[in-house]
């Protein structure tokens, strides 16, 4: 049984929401913050809705519809949400009146929106989904763990699910770019960046422009490089596959000192004969970042090649085919999709 | 039957006892946790009642050998999921891959609200290590760390149905060969936060909440954390052939997550999430309604949850209903912990028979013509244990539990 991602959409601070192409401009960073490039959500959400919702539920609610309607599905069999943080501005709103209000006369609708599942639940409540609707907030592996749970939903031979929304979302405040700042996250990792990305999962071969999910897979604390090494080649191999079979390789690397060690380390060992991108100039620094690169993944299977737009070198690579991705979040939880043109 | 789920340890901390043996004699012996606010730092003390556990943090950390300065969610989840793990007592072996699934609402927001105060009068004088825990999966790779399992750690959060989540996709990480173990379950501590979040929604009980009762008046909220030792057919055969290596409450034969789709925080009326997740588990575990023999309610006592619960139950049970209650009536909603707890309650109620009481039961809720269970009761005929978790952002999941 092969998983096919038939729709993949990107709310991400390039011009790549609605698109099942590149944008053809590069926008770069202004300081050490990348905003989302946020389209109209009038077309997406009741305009009733959209003055009570917070931003990140927009984020959400606005992506998961693009990416079903790009599917041409109008309710999924499932609906699985990773987000680390959550909906942070409802949260600190709320902290913010519980403090300044002394726990009085406060209204409940920050509360309501600060629950972790809000995006998610938003999403069924819309789409009057009945179906099986999970969220995962495991820091920078969030969206990798929706991404396994998707994948199983879909393999469970005695399961009901045929096809999938899947996504993240993650927004940056004021507030939390502040204290990760004082923690130093900007030293060693140069841009803040936030998104939502969903795709649209399912078990069977469909259209044409169909990518296939070949697997995903996790792990947490490596005791050294070699670990890393080891692991990602056992995954490769796992899957009958060795890098030789690799046309690109899309790899976590942001400029930042710290984690770029292991990149670098990588690039010189297995690594080394691949053609390796980074993805981070595009959507800065986040828990769930590996959610753009997978997108970011689908749009270069559909074309074959690598935008030249978005200020990469043009690399001989022929038509590209088979895409490894490797992220890892401050060092600790490290990620690996490996996804291929059907 | 190559691909079923066992359990094989317990572990539980909550109001009405700091390990799994006190809660069971506070269950046999009627005694709720649910009292005047004596630990939590709020201008509600006094006027609402919840269900604490009694322990401060240092103490807390003193039994789990840990920093006081972590979360008192990450101390909760430590000592329940250690239990468990000392419960199931699990042949010493290097192959086996374990993974650790847990579930929180609040992650650390005990020690972020006392962070954020400091924050909003002076940021430079906020201690950053206030704020380490603040994610949910803070907590979880914290303990993951104390307990010192790496193979597969996660976290999931889904309002009040976290923790069963949880339990099943442990299962299901296990029947798709992925892992050999997995200690799943959930945790979450009394916070300003979430006492003020049910506060401004006007859905707590100003006295002891009183579950599936026409007078029924909210809920109280509790804290604590309850977690599970699941493990595969070959391991647990293997568990019991060496009887010294503990035992096997029972199996893990249902499961089921539906969305109710109708509001962010209230329940539809007709209870369609409800309906659904228990339709849904019994499906997979190929059993008919008259097969239960007990179901733990999430039964939360708010005049919303009770009613859509009690309507879900009618139409899939119709008047012959199985004993049931809510254990809420003791430990207070205890979030997302609450399916973790209740699950180690629904195993020990198929492994002895126990059925809890409903505290504070009085008149049958109107259209409702089914009793929950009044008294303590060892029922030897216990097979099947239904155990329901419903939440904000409409989801909605329940575990079944079977007799081997």
């Amino acid at each position: 049984m092969e998983t096919i991602i038939r729709a993949a959409t990107a709310l991400s601070p390039q011009q790549t929401f609605g698109r099942t192409s590149f944008p053809g401009e590069l926008k770069d960073a202004t300081g050490d913050r990348l905003r989302c490039a946020e389209p109209d959500y009038r077309n997406y959400i009741d305009p009733s809705l959209i003055r009570r919702m917070s931003r990140i539920i927009k984020m959400g609610v606005a992506t998961a519809r693009e990416s079903l309607r790009e599917a041409g599905i109008g309710i999924p069999d499932a609906i699985v949400t990773g987000t680390a943080y959550g909906c942070l501005s409802d949260t600190v709103q709320f902290l913010t009146r519980i403090i300044e209000q002394k726990e009085a006369m406060l209204s409940p609708t920050a509360f309501i929106q600060s629950t972790h599942n809000t995006v998610g639940g938003q999403i069924a409540l819309m789409l009057r989904c009945h179906g099986y609707n999970n969220t995962f907030v495991h820091r920078g592996l969030s969206f990798e763990s929706a991404l396994l749970d998707a994948t199983l939903l879909l393999e469970e031979t005695d399961g009901t699910v045929f096809n999938v929304l899947v996504g993240s979302v993650e927004e940056v405040t004021d507030t939390s770019h502040a204290i990760l700042r004082r923690f130093g996250m900007y030293r060693r990792y140069p841009v803040a960046g936030e998104g939502a990305a969903f795709f649209v999962l399912t078990n069977g071969r469909r259209g044409e422009d169909d990518v296939k999910l070949d697997a995903v897979s996790t792990f947490y604390k490596p005791k050294g490089i070699e670990e890393i090494e080891r692991r990602i080649v056992a995954f490769l191999a796992e899957r009958q596959t060795g890098m030789e079979d690799i046309d690109l390789v899309i790899t976590g690397r942001d400029g930042g000192k710290d984690g770029d060690a292991i990149y670098g380390q990588l690039l010189r060992s297995v690594f080394r004969a691949a053609v390796t991108i980074p993805y981070k100039h595009l959507c800065g620094e986040y828990p769930t970042s590996a959610s753009f690169a997978l997108w970011f993944a689908v749009q270069i299977l559909r074309s074959g090649t690598i935008p030249t737009a978005l200020g990469f070198e043009e690399t001989e690579t022929g038509r590209i085919r088979r895409i490894l991705i490797y992220n890892h979040y401050l060092g600790i939880h490290h990620s690996l999709i490996m996804l291929s043109a059907c | 039957m190559s691909k079923g789920v066992f359990i094989v340890g317990l572990g539980a901390i909550s109001a009405i006892g700091n390990d799994l043996r006190e809660c069971i004699s506070a269950l046999e012996n009627g005694r709720t946790g649910i009292d005047a606010i004596t630990r939590l730092q709020t201008t509600h003390r006094g006027r609402i009642p919840v269900a604490e556990v009694k322990l401060t943090n240092a103490e807390l950390a003193n039994r789990a050998a840990a920093s006081p300065r972590v979360s008192r969610t990450a101390l909760l989840s430590l000592l329940a999921a250690r239990e468990a793990l000392d419960d199931a007592a699990l042949p010493e072996r290097s192959d086996l891959r374990i993974g650790f699934i847990s579930a929180n609402t609040v992650g650390g927001m005990d020690r972020s609200e006392q962070f954020f105060e400091v924050w909003l009068a002076d940021p430079s004088h906020a201690k950053l290590r206030g704020i380490v825990q603040h994610e949910c999966g803070a907590v979880t790779e914290w303990v993951a760390d104390q307990l010192g399992i790496g193979d597969y750690v996660t976290t999931i959060s889904t309002a009040c149905s976290s923790s069963a989540n949880a339990i099943f996709f442990g299962a299901r990480l296990i029947r798709q060969g992925l892992l050999d173990v997995a200690v799943a379950g959930g945790a979450d501590a009394l916070t300003k936060f979430t006492l003020n979040g049910f506060n401004s929604l006007m859905i707590l009980d100003g006295e002891p909440c009183k579950p599936f009762d026409e007078d029924r008046n909210g809920l109280n909220l509790g804290e604590g954390s309850g977690y599970l030792v699941l493990v595969s057919e070959r391991l647990a055969s293997a568990v019991m052939n060496g009887s010294e290596h503990g035992k096997i409450y029972c199996r893990l034969s249902g499961w089921a997550n539906a969305n109710d789709a109708y509001h962010q925080t209230a329940s539809s009326p007709d209870g369609t999430g409800s309906y659904l997740a228990m339709q849904g588990a019994l499906e997979r575990s190929g059993l008919c309604p008259s097969d239960i023999s007990y179901i733990n309610l999430h039964g939360t006592g708010t005049r919303n949850n009770d009613m859509a619960e009690g309507i879900a139950i009618r139409r899939l049970f119709g008047t012959q209903c199985p004993k049931m209650s809510s254990t809420k009536s003791f430990t207070g909603h205890t979030l997302g912990a609450s399916g973790g707890i209740e699950a180690v309650f629904s195993a020990l109620s198929v492994k002895y028979g126990f059925i809890y009481p409903n505290l504070r039961f009085r008149t049958p809720m109107d259209g409702f013509s089914c009793l929950p269970e009044t008294t303590f009761s060892c029922d030897p005929a216990v097979a099947h244990v239904l155990s329901n978790s419903f939440g904000f952002g409409g989801n909605c999941s329940s575990l079944i539990f079977s007799k081997l």
